[in-house]
Formats: C-alpha cells, structure tokens, sequence
C-alpha cells in the first residue's frame, strides 16, 4: 500500500519557483492497479517518482505499508528502490549490455548471486516471451520488445511495486495493447501493485482498476475508472473522458437541427436494455442516432449516444423525462 | 641539398618513432589514468548529477582549462623546474613526457566529461531506480555506455599528442617531429623532411582507423 501524505514538490530555478505537485494525499493499496492520468506537466511524472524517491518532495510524506519513507538515505533507500521496479517511456535500457545482461544488472545491483541470477533471469525473460532475444542488443529489438526486456529488468527482484512512467507512449496501438495485457497478467499473476502514468485515457480504460486525475500539479478526482469514465466531475476530468469518447459532430450537423438533440449515457444494467427501441414504439416517434459508442471499462458496459427526436415538441419533453428515467444521463445538446 | 646517407637516416628514423612512441605512449597512459577519473569528477560533480558539487566542478574546469589554455610551447618552458623534479633531467624523451602527460591528461579529461554527457540520462535514472550504487551505475553504466565515445576521445588525444610530441624536440625530447626539423629544416634535406611527415601521416591514419574500429565495436549498435 502507498500512501501520499499532503505531498508537494516545487522546483527553485534562480528566480522563479515551480510547484509541479501541489498538497496531493491519496492511497493507492496493495495489488491494484492504479492510473494516474493528466496532460504534460500535470505533475504526475514528479508524483510518480517521489515514491522511489528519484523525487523527493519538497513537503508531505512517502508511506509504503504504513513506513514514512520520506527520507530515507544511502543503503536503506537503495534496498527501498529494488523493492520497487520502474519502467519507462524510452525503455532506457543499457544499449551495450545484451538483454540478458540488462535484466542481470538489476540482480546484480539487488546482491543476487551469479547461479541465482542466471536462473531468474531467464524466468523473467520467459514471462515476456523473449528468451530467444537473451543474447542480442537492445538496438536489435523493437519497441515493444525492448519495453518487454524493461518489465522484465522491473520485476526480475520479485518487487511490491512496478511503477510504470508513460510505458506505452512511445509504442504503436497493437504494440500498446500487448504491452497492457503483459503488465494485467503480471498484475494477476504475481499480485505486483501496478502504478502507471499516462496522458492516454485509453490505458487507464483499458486496464486500471482506479485512476487518479491531475491536472496544475493538483489531483482533480479519484475514483474508480468505471465511474470517472461514466461521471466525471470535473470539467478537466470530462474533456478528457468526452475526447476519448470522441463524440465530436460536425457543426453542420448540429447548427441545421431543427429537432432537441440529445446525448444519452448509459451504464452498467441500462446499456443492456433495448431502450431505444422500447421509447420510439412507446411514443410513436422517430429517433435518429447520430453519433454514439459503447465501451466496456472493467467487464461493465458504458454507452453513449447522440440523437435527434423527430417528433412534436410536447412528445420531446415527455420522450426526455422517459429517457431520464431509464438510462444514466440525458443531455440536451440543441433545442 | 645536402646528400642523404639513407642507411643513417633509417637508424635515426627508428631511434625518433622509438623516442616518440615512448613519449606519446607514457603520456596517453597518464591521459587514461589520471584523466579518466578527472573527466568522470567534472561529469558527475556537474549539475543535476548524483555528485552535484558546484565548487570541485568549478575547480577541476578551471585547473583544466589553465592548462587547455596555455600554448604548449609555454607550458612546455614553464613546467621545466617541474619536470626536473620528477624526471631528474629536463632531456630527453621521459622528461617530456611530462609536460606531454600534464597537457594529454587535462585534454583527454575534457573529452570524457563530454563522452559521458553523451550517455542517455535516462539509462543513469534506470539504474538509479534499480537501486544502482554510485560505483555501480559508473561502472557498470557510463562506462560501458560511454566507451564508444572515450575510444574516440583516446584517438584524438593520441592523434594531437604525436603532433604535441613534436614540439618537445625543443627541449630535446627527440622523437620523429624532431628528426624532421632538425634534418629537414636546419639542414635543408627536404627529402628527409618529406619521409618523415609521410611516416606520420600513415602513422596518424593507422591511430585513427585503429580508434574507429574499437569505438564501432565498443558501441555495439
């Protein structure tokens, strides 16, 4: 378990100051996996690292499993930092050691004997799939593949904690994937609490159990991904869920409606009912789906549409309080 | 012209590439002594590193750019008394070793301070993050990943040292440039001046191709 107590970092240049984390207090607990999303700059990056401490914060406390771990110096924070594996965004492997030797290293530096580490290393590297790349050089791989060899040089000492930096930024959308379904295996598997940073909602949909929004250094909301998605607070929190969900229409399109437009958000149970369908037969009206897209965040459904109602005006109010009724959200866009 | 006695000039030549090796030989071999840890200082005492320490940084640059800044020639005279109480003798090939070893020294530090601004600071991260040691993380990461670089610093430092080593002939260090000077230009034998600079040119190539090939394989990309 992590706990952020009222952390803040601020950065002195010669005459300006830049608080890049500003009074942050959440806990993350043991075995899940966390998000932490935001824009550059958002703080998230300096956050992440104040719990291996290449940050230290400027005020507020570090607890993992309920020790401060705020200041802890030489030896101590050493065995504290391969306790906790990272992964980064450029992978940053050692270009001139062969894969093996990279996820050696890291055993090395944890004082494993040579026997123990020619054993696990090869274990690791088997749980990335990539014990026939042990003997090549970084610059041969992929991308996908050298952040395979990065996960397996983060948990190749049997850490608590992989702290992910923007571990899929750098890669392509398949690549992106894989890489998430290794690091929820791993999850799974070994119970390692996962704690990434990304600008990419997409990641956190795809695989967080919790997210934590930030934006100015400061944490907007906190919640599970399910209902930040479904009902974000604030108004950062929304633009970015709405630009994952991309329901942007074309301005013609809403400027030359002369019907209400209405966006409708289902989740869970709802977006299983036929509710569409069971509305345009109650009312004997017309609804024309303009925009719309149903997602599943965590096994549960999360829906929204864009529509028009052709009907009279009279019947377009009642049709609204019916939909109000039976799904999770209704907006009225136009009209 | 003076006629050229060829069997005499090539005992002399093999006596001045002996002369010169010798000088440029204990001269690099301070230059990876003494200038590899004094680059690794300036690097990891400069900023944002894990040694961060404003005044050694300040310090080592400044005795290094002292001896950078001062013509050879002049560090040469000056350091005469120096090398006199070390060598015994100001003569001769050793005794210009040492101002040779002084300016190789300072130089090649500079190039590996610069070799190892060149290694990804994320990969230092990385290894910080593992829990790396400071000894671990120069030993294990800049180095090897800097190897590249330090080879081609070595190159360049042996390259201008053959050229520097040259210039020791005045204090009578001896060595090919010497030969060169003192048969081809007090003596008007441009024949043998020409042999000469010719045997350095393809001396200098074989240096730098030697550099070039171990830096490629160094840098396994």
């Amino acid at each position: 378990m992590i706990e952020f107590d009222t952390i803040s970092v601020r950065f002195q240049h010669k005459k300006s100051a830049v608080d890049a984390v500003k009074n942050v207090s959440f806990r993350i607990e043991k075995g899940e996996i966390f998000g932490i999303v935001g824009t550059s700059g958002a703080g998230k990056s300096t956050l992440l690292r104040t719990i291996n401490l290449l940050q230290r914060p400027t005020s507020g406390r570090v607890l993992i499993d309920g020790h401060d771990v705020t200041h802890l110096q030489g030896d101590a924070l050493r065995t504290l930092r391969i306790s906790i594996g990272m992964i980064f965004q450029q992978f940053n492997l050692i270009h001139t050691k062969t894969v093996f030797e990279n996820v050696a290293f890291a055993m090395k530096v944890a004082g494993k004997s040579s026997a123990e580490i020619s054993t696990r290393v090869y274990e690791a590297l088997e749980l990335v799939g990539l014990t026939d790349k042990a003997s090549v050089y970084p610059s041969t791989l992929s991308g996908g593949q050298k952040q395979r060899v990065g996960i397996a040089r983060g948990i190749v000492n049997n850490p608590q904690i992989l702290l992910c930096d923007e571990a899929t930024s750098a890669l392509d959308l398949e690549t992106t994937d894989s890489i998430l379904a290794l690091l929820q295996e791993i999850n799974r598997r070994l119970g390692i609490t996962i704690v990434l940073i990304t600008h990419e909602m997409e990641v956190v949909k795809k695989i967080a159990n919790r997210v934590a929004v930030m934006s100015g250094g400061e944490l907007l909301e906190l919640g599970d991904v399910f209902s930040v998605f479904a009902s974000p607070l604030h108004p950062f929190t929304q633009s970015l869920v709405n630009r994952t969900l991309n329901l942007d229409l074309p301005t013609r399109i809403v400027e030359n409606c002369k019907n209400p437009l209405v966006k409708i958000v289902y989740n869970g149970d709802h977006a299983e009912h036929a509710i569409i369908s069971e509305t345009v037969q109650k009312f004997n009206i017309d609804l024309n789906i303009l925009h719309g897209k149903i997602e599943y965040i965590g096994g549960k459904p999360f829906g929204v549409l864009v529509v028009q109602i052709v009907g009279e005006h009279a019947e377009a109010e009642q049709v609204l309080n019916y939909l109000k009724e039976k799904t999770y959200k209704v907006e009225v866009l136009h009209g | 012209m003076a006629n050229t006695n060829y069997t005499e000039l090539i005992d002399n030549l093999i006596v001045a590439f002996n002369e010169t090796f010798l000088m440029c030989g204990i001269s690099l071999a301070l230059a990876i002594v003494i200038g590899i840890p004094l680059g690794t200082l300036l690097f990891i005492t400069g900023r944002g590193l894990f040694w961060q320490n404003r005044l050694l940084n300040l310090l080592g640059g400044f005795l290094v750019n002292i001896i950078r800044s001062t013509p050879f020639v002049i560090l040469l005279v000056l350091l005469l008394p120096f090398t006199r109480l070390v060598v015994g003798t100001s003569i001769g090939p050793v005794a210009a070793s040492v101002p040779l070893g002084i300016v190789a020294v300072a130089f090649y530090a500079r190039l590996v301070e610069s070799a190892l601004h060149e290694v990804d600071k994320g990969v230092i991260e990385a290894a910080t993050a593992m829990g790396a040691t400071h000894f671990q993380i120069i030993k294990d990461v800049l180095f090897p990943e800097a190897l590249g670089g330090l080879l081609r610093g070595l190159t360049i430092t042996a390259i201008s040292l053959v050229g520097y080593s040259a210039m020791a002939g005045i204090v009578g260090g001896g060595g090919v440039g010497d030969l060169a000077i003192r048969y081809g230009y007090y003596r008007y034998q441009t024949d043998v001046m020409i042999i000469t600079v010719v045997l350095l040119i393809i001396l200098v190539q074989i240096l730098q191709s030697l550099g070039d090939f171990s830096a490629k394989k160094a840098e396994k990309k």
